[in-house]
């Protein structure tokens, strides 16, 4: 919800979500959050992609499903999150956007790349 | 190896093959960094050493290296103050530097301010310590000193001992000894072992590192001790740094257990941790240490600044002396064809 930047006073429209509902195939099973009125820019998608690397969005217009894919992290993520070392130098004010390398996609593991250090807590640390 | 123009920011942007280049041309440097001979390969170049806080000997080893080399010097630290207290970044202190000089030498208390200077920077840039985080120069002088002494870096049994927690000056030297399929032991109290991800980082690199606390237990298959210093200003909790403040501590006693050719190494200043009667063995290397920082920072200065094209101009400007004016390295070969 964070990500989506919605809450209950910026939105008009129908925010649904299903936790733990039976996928179609098989007896896999899936957490869903549907959201009325809303495509999601580039920045959004890849933020979910960074704690969620396993979502698929959908975007649905006129009922029917007109897009669908897996989020997919990049290489290297960049202004995405801050880095958690508070001694870090991108956390001082300076003019730069933090950047990670991936070093590790189950479970998604980042590393900066200013300080070399572990990111921990990606969905705090986002920006 | 070419270096030419390279930031020296961490010693992972370094390959294996970098790295015995910097060595062998260290090498080179002892008998100018001796003052046996003199070379100016870096006439006319000017280094700004920026330090953003005191470590008067890496900054003291950086001014003998350029000077050896010809190289001017000239001190920014100054700006650093300037720059803190107006509130200025670092990004704008780095462009005005640079402005003035030919390379930085940076040394920064907030980890990553090497890299982000070298991004605005236009030129060169060499990480003389960001805090808590990297120091290459460091670690290539460490590896140097361990070839010098035992003529490989191939497959050493190398003991880190002490502070491997906070000290990650340990880290970025066990990372390149990875590279070098060294067998690496890691002895400290439990409070101050190597974090996980770092010994994760070591096991990546085919490195199976063994922790242990006793270093009795070790010291005998050790072809090189590498102790530092836990450094009370490290500990968040004093109490936790008076539990291990002096567990370790190198004398004679201990040493009969080594090997007679093992080479004890700290990257000073000491403060008990080697006894000063262990200084007159063949086994103490730290002051020898603390000499090779100025051919290892000379090769680094070389290559960056001029590159080993002008390390050969000036052997063929010696050499012109001997020969017709204009007669380039290329054509000496067929110079007995003259008439
Ligand atoms: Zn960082």
């Amino acid at each position: 919800m964070k990500i989506l930047g919605v809450n209950e006073y910026n939105i008009d429209s129908c925010i649904s979500i299903g936790i733990h509902v039976q996928s179609g195939k098989g007896d896999a099973w899936k957490d869903i959050i549907k959201i009325e009125d809303r495509e999601l820019d580039g920045d959004t998608v890849d933020k979910i992609a960074l704690i969620a690397p396993d979502a698929t969005i959908s975007i649905i217009r006129d009922y029917y499903v007109a897009e669908k894919y897996t989020v997919k992290l990049d290489d290297h993520v960049i202004g995405l999150a801050r880095c958690s070392n508070p001694n870090c130098i991108t956390n001082k004010g300076e003019p730069v956007s933090p950047e990670f390398t991936v070093v590790c996609r189950k479970p998604t593991q980042l590393r900066c790349r200013y300080c070399d250090r572990i990111l921990v807590d990606i969905s705090n640390n986002l920006l | 190896m070419d270096l030419y123009d390279k930031d020296v920011v961490s010693i992972r942007d370094f390959t294996k093959d970098q790295i015995e280049g910097i060595l062998d041309l260290s090498e080179k440097m002892v008998p100018y960094a001796l003052g046996d001979k003199t070379e100016r390969t870096l006439d006319g170049k000017i280094l700004g050493n920026l330090f953003f806080e005191p470590s008067t000997r890496t900054k003291l080893s950086f001014e003998s290296a350029a000077y050896r080399l010809g190289c001017d010097v000239i001190d920014v630290s100054e700006m650093s103050m300037t720059s803190i207290s107006k509130g200025e970044t670092l990004a704008d202190t780095i462009k005005m530097v640079d402005a003035y000089c030919d390379l930085i030498v940076l040394r920064h208390p907030y980890e990553g301010s090497a890299r982000l200077a070298a991004k605005f920077s236009i030129n060169p840039v060499i990480n003389a310590g960001d805090g808590a985080g990297s120091h290459p120069t460091q670690t290539l002088l460490d590896l140097f000193t361990m070839r010098e002494a035992k003529g490989t870096l191939d497959g050493l049994n190398i003991v880190l001992v002490g502070d491997l927690k906070y000290g990650r000056t340990v880290h970025s030297l066990a990372e390149a000894l990875t590279m070098f399929g060294a067998k690496i032991t890691l002895v400290a109290p439990e409070s101050l072992q190597m974090p996980d991800d770092t010994v994760s980082l070591l096991e990546e690199k085919g490195c199976r590192p063994v922790k242990t606390a006793i270093l009795e237990d070790v010291i005998d298959q050790a072809d090189v001790l590498y102790i530092t210093r836990i450094q009370r200003e490290r500990f968040p909790d004093p109490a936790e740094y008076d539990k291990v403040a002096g567990t370790y501590r190198i004398d004679n006693a201990i040493l009969r257990e080594a090997k007679s050719d093992m080479i004890v190494m700290h990257p000073l200043p000491r403060v008990g941790e080697i006894a000063p009667e262990v200084d007159g063995t063949q086994h103490a290397r730290y002051f020898k240490q603390a000499f090779n920082g100025v051919p290892v920072r000379m090769a680094l200065l070389n290559a960056i600044l001029g590159g080993e094209l002008r390390w050969r101009t000036s052997t063929r400007s010696r050499r012109s002396r001997f020969l017709p004016s204009g007669t380039g390295p290329s054509s000496t070969t067929s110079n007995a064809a003259r008439p």
